[in-house]
């Protein structure tokens, strides 16, 4: 494909002026800066209209999962979420902050986290693992509650270094590809590898049905998904990279509409 | 017990024919796919659904595991009389899941 | 695949089914692929020899799906499903999935239409086929042409 791109070439400030060249493809500078687009503009006209249905979205069983589990009880008489949030929409432009800088924990915590730390604190319960059904469950449900609104993740303050940390990752390339997040996903969204569209890579709508999964999963599994497509050995779940990178990626993403759960090919 | 997603609407006019859709949570899992170390996933799939109006059988489905994952189901019924409707899943275990909602018609 | 000549060699849709096909191949084990004589095996279990007349039957699939694992499908028949004349079942089958049978769905008069969309597997480039079987015995039936792509990284199980 001719990815000729040295790491120096590439940009360091991302938020670089919509004329600079394209050194991969010499020029088209509509690929430098495009419109921010969610991966729904992506997908075909068939699975757009599965996610635009409220009621055949596969993801939505998840979504009552969670609201189910809203309403369970804690460990012994602790409280179920519902005791002190009351109904979700309650957290209604919760989910778009996140991840966030997290004071006590002295780093990022991602919606999964949140969760977490709510269930061991409050609900004396072990935290949930990732990719498990009640946790897939309830971060859909509070995902869900926000649609419609604009990520809005800061990178204030102590959150820069996060966020510094998640860029140098977009940046960087890495696998027996030797490809960084940016070559599929800043320079050539729109264009085919066989079947399938690039989109930019923005989260928009996680946990997301992925109809290849044939169930929902969370942004680190779509980013592990990418560790094994550029053959990289997939970070953990829960690595600190994936929250630098889930902070950087939201802020790339900053003013996209919520859209869980996204429905993807 | 799956989780089940019934739509049926509120109310019916009597002669009407009106929408049913049922979506269920389901792996399918087919009996063809292997795990991450090469050992084969068993078969897991629901085989039968049914839809009574009261104790008369509707509407039936089979399905084998050529069905997606969390199967969706959109079919007619013609509402000639108010009743409940009763939903029934059956997996290959013969395990049932059932859910019920009432039909409303007018006239 | 033979028909599509030097153009086709070079088109766009059939570099799309040398990768779905190709891809197939290389995925599924020989045995875990079946073919027409096993469909026709399949149909013959279920409706024996009795002719099967095409038409009346509508099957409607996306000509092209960009993932096989849940594919939209429509399939209805005319009919005033009544007592004396109404739709009893519609069968589906498949000539190259894993196995021929998709599913089969029973109507009676209380039905009102003979209409029935679900989401089904697609492993191959194909011909789908859906027997309808009416109250006076008839079989009637319709086949669509579906092309599946495949995506370019493949995720492994968890």
């Amino acid at each position: 494909m001719g990815l000729a791109v040295t790491f120096s070439t590439l940009a360091q400030d991302y938020a670089l002026p919509s004329g600079a060249p394209d050194a991969l493809t010499g020029g088209t500078p509509a690929m430098r800066a495009p419109p921010m687009r969610s991966g729904y503009h992506y997908q075909s006209a068939e699975i757009r209209a599965l996610q635009d249905d409220d009621f055949a979205n596969p993801g939505m069983l998840w979504v009552d999962q969670g609201d189910a589990l809203w309403r369970e009880s804690g460990a012994a008489d602790e409280p179920s979420c519902q005791s002190c949030h009351g109904e979700p929409s309650s957290l209604r432009g919760v989910a778009v902050r996140y991840p966030r800088y997290d004071e006590s924990m002295g780093g990022l915590i991602n919606l999964e986290g949140r969760i977490n730390r709510c269930r061991q604190e409050h609900q004396k319960q072990p935290p949930l693992p990732y990719e498990s059904e009640p946790l897939l469950a309830l971060t859909a449900l509070l995902a869900h509650q926000s649609r419609g609104m604009p990520i809005s993740v800061s990178i204030e303050g102590p959150a820069r270094e996060f966020f510094e940390q998640g860029k140098t990752y977009f940046y960087t390339r890495r696998g027996q590809l030797n490809l960084a997040c940016y070559h599929c996903h800043e320079l050539n969204p729109d264009r085919y590898l066989r079947g399938d569209r690039l989109s930019q890579g923005q989260p928009t709508g996680y946990p997301i049905y992925r109809l290849d999964w044939q169930t929902l999963g969370s942004l680190q599994r779509r980013l592990r998904f990418c560790n094994t497509g550029v053959r990289a050995e997939p970070h953990e779940f829960g690595d600190p990279t994936w929250l630098n990178l889930e902070l950087f990626l939201g802020w790339r993403a900053r003013g996209l509409l919520y859209e869980t759960p996204a429905v993807r090919r | 017990m799956l989780k089940a997603r019934i739509s049926v609407p509120a109310t019916a006019t009597r002669g009407e024919v009106i929408t049913v859709k049922t979506l269920v949570s389901h792996p399918m899992e087919t009996g063809f796919r292997r795990d991450a170390l090469g050992a084969q996933i068993p078969r897991n799939i629901l085989t039968e659904f049914e839809c009574l109006l009261d104790d008369e059988s509707v509407f039936r489905a089979n399905f084998h595991p050529a069905v997606s994952a969390n199967p969706f189901l959109s079919f007619r019924l013609r509402a000639e009389r108010s009743g409940t409707l009763t939903f029934r899943w059956r997996d290959q275990h013969g395990e049932e899941t059932t859910v019920t909602r009432e039909l409303k018609v007018d006239g | 695949m033979d028909d599509e000549g030097q153009t086709g060699l070079l088109s766009r849709r059939g570099c799309l089914r040398r990768a779905a096909t190709l891809s197939l191949l290389s995925l599924l084990p020989l045995e875990l692929r079946a073919s027409p004589q096993d469909m026709r095996e399949a149909m013959l279990a279920a409706f024996g020899d009795r002719p099967i007349i095409p038409g009346r039957v509508r099957l409607t699939l996306p000509p092209l799906a960009e993932n096989g694992n849940s594919v939209r499908l429509t399939v209805a028949v005319d009919s005033p499903m009544t007592e004396a004349d109404h739709v009893r079942f519609i069968q589906l089958f498949s000539p190259e999935n894993p196995l021929p049978d998709i599913a089969r769905f029973e109507f009676s008069p209380a039905s009102g239409l003979a209409e029935v969309e679900t989401r089904i597997r697609v492993s191959a480039e194909q011909d789908l086929v859906a027997v309808a079987g009416l109250s006076d015995g008839s079989l009637w039936s319709a086949s669509v042409h579906i092309v599946v792509t495949e995506a370019a990284c493949i995720d492994a199980l968890l």
